[in-house]
């Protein structure tokens, strides 16, 4: 048995004590430790953007961070992302323009524009696209996610 | 043969108050706040982590596997290999699976399945593969699929012989499964009466899926030899019985339910991991959960089949086409079973053609088995059929689409795999291309336009399902198909149109597949319409059912009543003066009624009508890097009656990203030594959102 690490962290405003071998990712502690399974895995390897999370307010691949480095950040994952009964305008707007179809990749969209949001409420088409260059999507074809995403914008500009 | 189409009361013109909106998905909500269960989120008591053992050579002779020092590790509970699996002929369709998801006699590609572990952490399970003994023979092989046809190439099956072959040659081992010739005419008499003839070769790549979710199940085997499997699967049914086949299960002992799919596009058709997980549960007495990584994910599972075509065809000046003549060939890996026969079929379907000759092989070589994908085998070739048809029109001096519109088939045409078309669009989606804003719009100074267009035949087939209605009037669909985006929804939909009730009112879940009668894969484009016959009988089932109760409960003849707007009312003024009874007001007084009210339904379902589609793009290319800009991007394509049509956009949509995909940058790079050398999505580039421009859609 490899030597396991005492980790305290805070997830979504709640905080956890974890075990972790030194190896194990972020991603693999929120999804097999804290059974916080909304968070994605598609590569592993950041190339995919499934696993986007927000750790301190940067956006991040939970798959690159390794899960000691979480002791005493903050993070937000999907999970805590509406707001007590009330969704997210992302959300809602990903559900309504048909933002999603298999929902894989959705977690990971869903956080990274939400990053991009808190930076810039007022982003351009491009902006959008090339912000949400890390995350891929396969069903979609991006059309309808870069809609739900500018929409939600305007929304939250109250525009 | 009987279908709801032929029944009484089905109307083509009928208006639809449900069908044709677009509403939220019932399985969205979950999907964005991370609730979804896709397979990998599945967790049971007491689970193992599954690893597999690959081969690192591309072609080998397996000697000896040594597992023992793997088994004493601290924490590893099983270990399997080849001697857990029972022995299927090899060149079976069993046979060629069962090597498939665990090497026998020969590894035969680089990532193909030699052992695996079930451990208690996924760390032990990584230490165990490392302490699996393999002693290989290493044997030359052969990648490229021209190659591979070629005598001297190394030879991978010694039973193998071409089907297709008579003469000396048909008792030659080979590495081509089939070669096949679909012919009608006289293709020499054709070319003779052609004024331009154009003839080129294309080659494609080897793409994969691209699914985002890789391949994850969880088994469990009891003691008394029941398999409960969870997973990501296009197909529940299939992957049932043939476990039953390479297992030898009784396939009432197999449970499979599936979870959230995350994207398949044909690939999870086919399984690989699922086998393995249940002989490691069965050995380990504990459930097992096997993920695979993306690396795992491109190196062993399905592609899609690359292939080289030679493609002639010759047109008369008016733009008449007179012949078409094609040679092609398709890789499918080690195993048959690439879905070549599709290209012959579908490649020229759409344009009236008298004299046609196609010569189809089907190679096997050292790469991982193809699967299918967005109309297996049939963009490949598509891509180049389309291509020459441009260079013909560009030669006559004709627009394009009026070149397409002057060969296009219509109802009435005898498809050269013998159908007779009802009903067809194609002439319809041509001429809603030709009058759309990208059409007509000039060409951007700098940019060039090309034009494709395509025809799936579309798929019906064995289905079964089942429909619940509970005291409170709300209604339980079970479906057996899998719900690749959205399908769920679209059945709602129909049911909910059916009985004239609120789509809310209506949820439709995945059964698992001890609950229901067989079902076919879903892919093809089969599902809206297959389970959608199914939901409106099961739906028409239990109207029939609810006006019986009101008759019952009125005590009027059947005939009597009639059902509206989730009512049953009498039928006419002299049936009486009843007050309507609601689905709820029937379904909640079951007991003097006899008892629960359900549907069910089962079919081989017929009369799907065939998919037609004209895509138009608009491309720069940078001179200095050769980079290619998507610029604007237009679908236009024949959906049948799209049931939501945001969904269907976002199908038109999302396969054309995969189109530009494929186009652009997707492809299988091969070394030297045989294995894939761009084996991650760093490597492996599939479109992002920067890359692509909005995509407009018309559904016709």
């Amino acid at each position: 048995m490899s030597k396991k690490y005492q980790v305290t962290t805070t997830v979504n405003g709640d905080d956890y004590d974890f075990l972790c071998e030194p190896q194990q990712t972020l991603l693999d502690v929120l999804r097999d430790e804290l059974t916080l399974t909304g968070t994605k895995e598609g590569c592993a390897t950041g190339d995919c953007g499934a696993c986007s999370v927000i750790v301190d307010g940067r956006l991040q691949c939970a798959c690159l961070m390794l899960a000691v480095e979480a002791g005493g950040k903050k993070i937000e994952t999907i999970e805590g992302m509406a707001d007590d009964d009330e969704l997210h305008p992302l959300q809602r707007k990903f559900l309504e323009l048909n933002g999603l179809q298999c929902g894989i990749c959705t977690p990971g969209f869903l956080i990274a524009a939400k990053a991009l949001l808190e930076r810039n409420p007022d982003p351009s088409e491009s902006e959008v696209r090339y912000w949400l260059a890390g995350n891929l999507c396969r069903c979609t074809g991006y059309d309808k996610i870069i809609r739900s995403v500018l929409a939600a914008a305007k929304e939250m500009r109250g525009a | 043969m009987a279908t709801i189409l032929e029944k009484p009361g089905f109307n083509p013109d009928r208006k639809y108050k449900v069908i044709g909106t677009s509403p939220v998905k019932h399985d969205g909500f979950d999907k964005v706040t991370g609730r979804a269960k896709f397979a990998a989120d599945i967790f049971l008591p007491g689970q193992l982590v599954g690893k597999f053992l690959r081969s690192p050579h591309a072609h080998a002779v397996i000697k000896k596997i040594d597992v023992s020092k793997a088994e004493k590790l601290p924490g590893v509970k099983a270990v399997v290999t080849r001697d857990d699996f029972p022995e299927c002929k090899p060149g079976s369709g069993a046979g060629d699976m069962t090597r498939m998801v665990m090497a026998r006699e020969k590894a035969y590609w680089v990532g193909h399945p030699v052992a695996a572990v079930a451990a208690t952490s996924e760390s032990i399970a990584k230490k165990a593969l490392k302490l699996i003994k393999v002693q290989y023979e290493v044997l030359p092989f052969v990648i490229d699929e021209v190659e591979a046809m070629k005598p001297g190439a190394p030879i991978l099956h010694d039973y193998l012989r071409t089907k297709g072959v008579t003469g000396p040659d048909a008792d030659k081992k080979t590495n081509v499964v089939e070669r096949l010739e679909l012919a009608q005419g006289d293709v020499a008499a054709g070319f003779a009466e052609a004024d331009v003839i154009v003839e080129r070769s294309f080659d494609t790549k080897p793409m994969h899926q691209g699914y985002i979710e890789p391949q994850s199940c969880v088994a469990s085997y009891s003691d008394d030899g029941q398999v409960d499997l969870w997973c990501c699967t296009q197909a529940p049914f299939v992957y049932r019985d043939r476990l039953t086949e390479i297992l030898k299960i009784d396939s009432s002992k197999i449970r499979i339910q599936q979870s959230e799919l995350g994207g398949g596009f044909g690939g999870k058709t086919t399984f690989y991991a699922e086998p393995v997980a249940i002989v490691l549960a069965k050995k380990a007495k504990r459930p097992v959960k096997m993920t695979l990584t993306r690396s795992e994910v491109l190196q062993g599972t399905g592609p899609v089949s690359g292939t080289h075509s030679r493609i002639k065809m010759g047109c008369k000046k008016d733009g008449t086409i007179v012949a078409a003549d094609s040679e092609l060939i398709f890789q499918t890996g080690p195993y048959t079973g690439s879905a070549f026969l599709n290209a012959p079929q579908a490649m020229l379907t759409r344009y009236d053609i008298r004299n046609i000759r196609t010569i189809a092989h089907e190679v096997v070589s050292n790469r991982p088995k193809v699967s299918s994908f967005r109309a297996p085998c049939v963009p490949q070739i598509v891509f180049g059929v389309e291509g020459v048809i441009n260079e013909m029109a560009k030669k006559i001096g004709m627009d394009p689409l009026d070149f397409r519109l002057k060969n296009a088939i219509a109802e009435g045409h005898k498809t050269i795999y013998g159908q007779v078309f009802d009903r067809i669009g194609f002439v319809e989606t041509i001429e809603a291309a030709k009058a759309c804003d990208h059409y007509r719009s000039p060409v951007p100074a700098g940019q060039g336009r090309g034009i494709a267009c395509g025809f799936w035949f579309n798929r019906g087939g064995e289905t079964a399902g089942s429909m619940q209605l509970a005291p409170d009037g709300t209604v339980t669909i079970s479906l057996g198909t899998a719900d690749v985006a959205g399908s769920r929804m679209s059945m709602a939909m129909m049911a909910a149109e059916e009985f004239g009730i609120p789509v809310d009112r209506i949820r439709a879940v995945l059964a698992d597949t001890n609950s229901l009668g067989f079902n076919r894969v879903t892919a093809g484009s089969r599902t809206t319409f297959s389970s959608g016959m199914i939901v409106v009988d099961s739906a028409r089932k239990i109207i029939g059912e609810l006006c019986r109760r009101a008759a019952k409960i009125w005590n009027v003849p059947e005939e009597a009543v009639t059902f509206e707007d989730g009512h049953c009312r009498p039928a006419g003024q002299n049936a009486g003066d009843f007050a309507p009874l609601s689905m709820k007001d029937i379904a909640s007084k079951t007991t003097p009624t006899m008892g629960a009210i359900s549907g069910h339904s089962e079919m081989n379902v017929t009369g799907a009508g065939p998919g037609f589609a004209v895509h138009i793009v608009d491309v720069e290319v940078d001179k200095e890097t050769g980079l290619v800009g998507v610029k604007r991007y237009t679908i236009v394509e024949d959906a049948g009656k799209a049931i939501s049509p945001a969904q269907v956009e976002g199908q038109f949509q999302g396969a054309a990203v995969q189109g530009i995909g494929w186009a652009l940058n997707e492809e299988y790079i091969f070394g030297a030594d045989g294995k894939m050398q761009n084996p991650s999505f760093l490597d492996y580039r599939m479109p992002v959102a920067s890359d692509v421009p909005m995509i407009d859609t018309i559904i016709v």
